[in-house]
């Protein structure tokens, strides 16, 4: 069994509402851990708190309640009160954002962007160094030493993922959540951008979270995936396992409607159509949050939240219905 | 009167900006019969919008037709003047949007914007469009269509919104119905609702659709025939299993090979398109797809490829390879033809440039002109 990098138990992330007393439950009691060098695809619905969990993490936003332990060292637990000086950290753990468009700052060349992280850290002894350093980087990514003068909005898309991918590289990490980095990008671009991050793992020995809504996507690069509504993860297991042999409904009708770009599958396939819409996580519903949409829902499912449980070896799942939802 | 319910005819269509023309659409040819559903796919930038919008004359101000002809069920788009325009948009062709969340009107209500489309094109009074609201909430599966019709934008979901906006689209009933990117601001289950819907409307109702989307996975599984668009032109076009299954140009190979497989076991790594999107303010000479191409020949270079037809049922593309691939199997067994290819008359041997360079290395060496008519104009089937 290879090494837990990241473990996070019982993560909360609450948010209040403005001019009421209420709250969204973005994040609602997520267990997972990620192993050193794999990559965690995190799939679900927008609302659905994979981005906050991503973002939690790193303490970008502070968790409301939970643990949240990194390499052995615990970063944050509410119980003990233990919240870690992040600076060392944001060294190890770096960030891929979701639109290439707003991440990086108009008004700074994308020299100074991708050496930021440099100046902050002092990763650096002279001005030489500082510019050797981000022109590695840049063509690390792909891109080459005239671009440094340049400002973002010079670039394409892709471009400027690659330029957002320099900048998280810059300070050496281990860990990297990447937040959607390949949805607002074309199809023939996205393929470019997906291969270098597992170029680029395979090169560093890199441990991602990937975060994306494109099942597909996540099922190429994830070595583990799990899926989240509204809050909560109703199921975690190995890539293929849980494509082919998934377990919570939910997770069965997020592959079932995955549009699959053949045109025989397609038309042969039954889809399995969700009635209704993601409900509000200001007021999500009792018991398990998938119920109001759920073909299998009873009572049970109104009372009891269920409990996400290890049902087969690294197979995790929240279900009340397993017997029932069926092979 | 054609026969088609739209026939466009070698579009050009440019945009004039401070920074020069935007060549958007470049020689564009496009038919779709009564009952159809036509997918445009392509990138950002390739010119789907633009086509299915010229069709409405929803051009932008600075954007003008500069070339060819526009019909629509037998009207001339091109050559009418906005009043007559607005008799046909919205009444026999209309159009759902990307985003349904800024494409309604958030002070008013979801009635009042069904009514308006209603009342617009028709006699109908206050009460009767009303009624006819109603009937079309129902029909885009909405519930409890009393309740919504008095609602505002602000208060359904996004998936709900999407339906309002065909519930308009539809108040016409419209001969064609254009779909601009439908289900892309929308979660996979409700998109999985949408094209479900529309595929029902589609068998209720009868009506042409355009399917502009960039997505594989959504055309694969609502098309009967699907245009490939690349930097303003039509580089492919064919059935939906002409497309998918013997892809006959190098873009849409690609395009094929970089979306991740689905549902397949083994684990194949993807096979980017290398390189960017094309500048339209400075497009390549020959084949807008050459810079990208890993197959690039010089003659991609340097002139545009002509059209090339597959078999006899529409199936074409526009790729130098595939006709040198024709030429050269024609050249040895005397036959035109290859694997159903089929070639208009036989080119005389050594017209095709066997130098076929590949893309990168030899880009930069590869600009040297082909002698006029080194590909003799014969080998193309144009225009049937």
């Amino acid at each position: 069994m290879s090494e837990k990098l990241l473990e996070i138990e019982g993560l909360k992330q609450y948010f209040p509402v403005a001019g009421s007393k209420k709250v969204v439950k973005a994040v609602d009691d997520v267990t997972f851990f990620i192993k050193k060098g794999e990559t965690l695809g995190l799939v679900g619905e927008s609302g659905c708190g994979k981005t906050t969990t991503g973002r939690s993490i790193l303490r970008l936003v502070e968790p409301t309640e939970g643990k949240i332990v990194y390499d052995g060292k615990v970063i944050f637990d509410s119980a003990s009160g233990t919240k870690a000086d992040m600076l060392p950290y944001r060294r190890k753990m770096q960030i891929v954002f979701q639109d290439p468009y707003a991440s990086l700052d108009p008004r700074m060349t994308v020299g100074d962007i991708v050496g930021e992280a440099l100046d902050i850290h002092r990763l650096y002894k002279n001005r030489k160094e500082r510019y050797e350093k981000v022109i590695g980087l840049l063509q690390r990514v792909g891109l080459n030493s005239e671009h440094a003068n340049r400002y973002p909005h010079e670039f394409s898309g892709g471009q400027r993922q690659r330029v957002g991918i320099a900048r998280a590289l810059a300070v050496d990490p281990e860990f990297i959540v990447c937040d959607e980095p390949v949805s607002a990008l074309d199809v023939s671009i996205q393929a470019q951008v997906v291969n270098m991050f597992e170029e680029l793992q395979k090169e560093l020995g890199l441990t991602y979270l990937f975060i994306a809504h494109d099942l597909s996507v996540v099922n190429h690069i994830s070595d583990r995936i799990g899926v989240m509504y509204l809050g909560h993860l109703v199921e975690l297991a190995d890539a293929e396992e849980l494509i082919f042999h998934s377990l919570h409904p939910y997770t069965r009708s997020l592959i079932s409607a995955v549009p699959v770009a053949d045109p025989k599958t397609a038309r042969n396939s039954k889809r399995i159509i969700l009635q209704g819409d993601v409900p509000s996580p200001v007021d999500p519903p009792s018991g398990c949050a998938f119920r109001t949409r759920c073909p299998y829902a009873d009572e049970r499912c109104r009372m009891e939240t269920p409990e996400f449980r290890e049902e087969a070896a690294g197979h995790y799942c929240a279900c009340h219905h397993l017997d029932r939802v069926g092979a | 009167m054609s026969e088609y319910l739209v026939d466009i005819r070698h579009e050009r269509l440019s945009f004039f900006t401070p920074a020069g023309e935007v060549k958007a659409l470049n020689d564009v040819s496009l038919r779709m019969k009564d009952g159809e559903v036509l997918g445009i796919v392509g990138e950002s930038g390739s010119g789907k919008s633009v086509t299915a919008y010229s069709l409405m004359g929803l051009t932008a101000d600075n954007g003008k037709i500069i070339g060819g002809e526009v019909s629509f069920n037998g009207h001339r788009i091109d050559q009418m003047v906005e009043k007559e325009i607005r008799r046909i948009r919205g009444k026999e062709i209309s159009i759902i949007f990307q985003d349904p969340m800024t494409s309604l009107n958030p002070v008013y209500t979801i009635g009042n914007q069904i009514e308006e489309a209603v009342r617009v094109h028709g006699d109908k009074s206050r009460k009767e469009a009303r009624a006819r609201a109603r009937e079309l909430l129902e029909l885009v599966g909405i519930n409890e269509p009393d309740k919504r019709l008095r609602q505002y934008p602000h208060e359904l979901s996004g998936g709900m919104r999407q339906r309002v906006m065909i519930a308009i689209a539809l108040a016409c009933e419209p001969k064609l119905l254009i779909a601009d990117e439908p289900t892309t601001a929308l979660d996979v289950t409700i998109q999985a609702q949408i094209l479900e819907l529309m595929n029902e409307l589609k068998k209720k109702l009868g009506m042409g659709i355009i399917l502009i989307t960039h997505d594989l996975g959504v055309v694969a599984s609502m098309c009967d025939n699907i245009a490939v668009m690349y930097a303003g032109e039509i580089v492919e076009y064919g059935s939906c299993d002409d497309i998918f299954y013997n892809p006959m140009h190098e873009y849409t190979k690609g395009l094929l090979k970089s979306i991740p497989k689905f549902q397949e076991k083994e684990y194949s790594k993807l096979v980017p398109i290398e390189g960017q999107p094309v500048d339209l303010l400075n497009p390549p000479k020959g084949c807008p797809f050459a810079p990208r191409c890993r197959s690039c020949m010089r003659i991609c270079l340097s002139r545009k490829p002509e059209r090339m037809e597959f078999g006899d049922g529409g199936h074409y593309s526009r790729c130098w390879l595939r006709q040198k691939e024709a030429f050269e199997a024609g050249g040895l067994n005397g036959m035109p033809s290859v694997g159903g290819v089929t070639v208009a008359g036989a080119a005389p041997a050594g017209a095709i440039p066997n130098d076929a360079v590949s893309a990168g290395s030899g880009m930069e060496t590869a600009v040297s002109e082909k002698p006029e008519g080194a590909f003799p104009q014969e080998t193309r089937e144009v225009d049937s």
